[in-house]
């Protein structure tokens, strides 16, 4: 599994319950290193015994945990440079959602060994759709749960009034059910196309 | 064929419709909006921007010459923003020109406030904005990659080089030292110090106190010397010093018998004093390969030192005069 989403995972647990429950959390999975590092490749099994010892510990079912990994992705400050990436999706949710079979696609241009679920989207009408997420071929399912926490953070970005509903899975394959029901119902958070100049960033090295 | 305005304004917001005059009759919102408030129809092109390659062009004729060519010009638009362009006759006289950004689209859209909505959904420039960030993510996480793995090469790197109980270097810094003198061809001297009835206060403190006595003499032998000799601790109770640019037999002399002194004086335990000795052999380079010949020199004086009762130093044998001499 690529360390981006092995990465993902820690820094959302950091950033979410603080050092401590990480460290605990890592010890249990039999994660011998300092932490998961985005440009390195792990095992799967490791990454899903991180998940089922962070569901254990947190006595959070791992749906909500993915969920929350979806909203955090979209929310916190620490992810900023990835909001910005989901708003090229389009100018209103709509768009944005029409825009989502492209983003394996868009996340290859940048990281070409990263492997996305593939993305479906069918529009029932124009405001109602159905997402279904297949993982890649010996990954695990659950990346629907993450999507639906994507979703609804980026309802929110956009200003849109949405429901959600993961139907589960099958074979592989996740339902996530989408009714979008107001596209200006907030107002979003501004998103301009020249980004911020670059801050240069202290060196990590003591 | 006639187009509406607003057809062409859709397909290529940024192009720029000319008379036969050269005078603008017709622009894209994009290419409205890099310009401002002045008013465009009515202007001549000469004063909107000024083509510099293939090279200068000052009316519509000149425009048409070079139909299908790329273009390069620059906005007078007080940033002297570049373009490409294209220009193509329109039918009746005059000449339709597109424009683009090209690899300059970056710093266009931050300067000129630009959003999608500026760009025709068939540009690929929104994709190009999207790869730049996603891009500069990437990299930036593998910069961060780099930086942690060099930490941890470095920190490695101090760890092989040094002895963990005395901060000392260890025999590899030694072996790398000695090849660096002889590389260079500098003058150098050796010492090797062996420490005397270490092994009895070892055994009569217990091993702690044994390694607090291997501290205190680390601490003794770099108080002796200079920021730039090395001393390492090669064994057990064994040391070597080496000594750059420094050959003068008296002063290597007075500086070991200072040392063996200090060393003899009582070191402070938690309830006791260990007292120690150490036998020094002293050895110059003499110039010739390899290095670690003076390791053997040295070695050889500091058995001369033990077998004449400790507790001294001792100079190299006099058939191996130091270099210069």
């Amino acid at each position: 599994m690529h360390g981006l989403i092995a990465r993902t995972l820690q820094c959302f647990l950091q950033d979410t319950y603080g050092q401590a429950a990480w460290q605990d959390i890592a010890g249990r999975s039999g994660l011998d290193l300092p932490g998961f590092e985005a440009m390195l490749d792990y095992e799967t099994g490791l990454v899903v015994r991180v998940l089922s010892e962070a569901t254990a510990l947190l006595a959070k079912p791992a749906d909500t945990i993915l969920e929350d990994i979806g909203t955090y992705l979209i929310t916190h400050a620490n992810n900023e440079g990835l909001r910005r990436l989901m708003r090229y999706g389009g100018v209103d949710f709509i768009d944005f959602l029409h825009s989502l079979e492209e983003l394996p696609g868009r996340a290859r241009l940048a990281v070409p060994d990263l492997r996305l679920p593939d993305l479906e989207l069918e529009g029932h009408s124009g405001r109602a759709f159905c997402l279904r997420c297949t993982a890649p071929t010996g990954e695990p399912t659950g990346f629907g749960h993450v999507l639906v926490g994507v979703l609804r953070a980026m309802a929110d970005d956009y200003g849109a009034l949405v429901i959600l509903d993961h139907r589960g899975a099958e074979a592989g394959c996740e339902t996530v059910d989408i009714v979008v029901i107001q596209t200006d119902f907030a107002s979003g958070r501004a998103f301009e196309l020249g980004a911020p100049l670059p801050v240069p960033r202290a060196s990590s090295i003591p | 064929m006639s187009l509406p305005p607003e057809t062409l304004d859709a397909l290529c917001p940024m192009h720029l419709h000319l008379d036969s005059e050269g005078i603008v009759r017709g622009a894209g919102p994009t290419f409205a909006k890099l310009m401002g408030d002045g008013p465009l129809a009515g202007a001549h092109f000469t004063t909107l921007f000024h083509i510099y390659r293939p090279g200068a062009v000052r009316d519509s004729g000149g425009l048409l010459s070079l139909a299908g060519r790329r273009l390069q010009l620059r906005l007078h638009d007080g940033r002297s923003t570049a373009l490409k362009g294209l220009a193509m006759p329109d039918g009746a006289g005059g000449v339709i020109m597109n424009l683009s950004f090209g690899i300059g689209v970056v710093d266009a859209v931050r300067d000129h406030a630009l959003t999608s909505t500026d760009f025709a959904v068939t540009d690929l420039a929104i994709d190009m904005l999207y790869l730049v960030e996603a891009k500069s993510a990437a990299m930036e996480a593998s910069r961060t990659l780099n930086r942690r793995l060099q930490g941890a090469m470095l920190a490695a790197e101090r760890r092989a080089y040094t002895d963990p109980l005395t901060g000392l270097a260890n025999r590899r810094a030694l072996t790398r030292v000695l090849a660096r003198l002889q590389r260079d061809a500098t003058a150098f001297a050796l010492m090797h110090i062996d420490l005397d009835f270490f092994k009895q206060a070892n055994d009569t403190h217990g091993h702690p106190a044994g390694d607090r006595v291997l501290q205190a003499v680390a601490d003794i032998m770099l108080e002796a010397t200079r920021k730039n000799d090395t001393v390492a601790r090669v064994g057990g109770d064994e040391f070597v010093i080496l000594l750059e640019d420094l050959t003068e037999p008296q002063v290597l002399c007075d500086l070991a018998g200072r040392m063996i002194r200090q060393i003899e004086r009582p070191i402070p335990l938690d309830d006791a004093f260990a007292r120690i000795s150490a036998s020094i052999g002293i050895a110059l380079s003499d110039g010739m390969p390899p290095a670690s010949a003076v390791l053997d020199r040295a070695d050889a004086a500091l058995y001369e030192a033990k077998r004449r009762g400790r507790a001294q130093y001792a100079m190299q044998a006099e058939t191996a005069p130091p270099a210069g001499s």
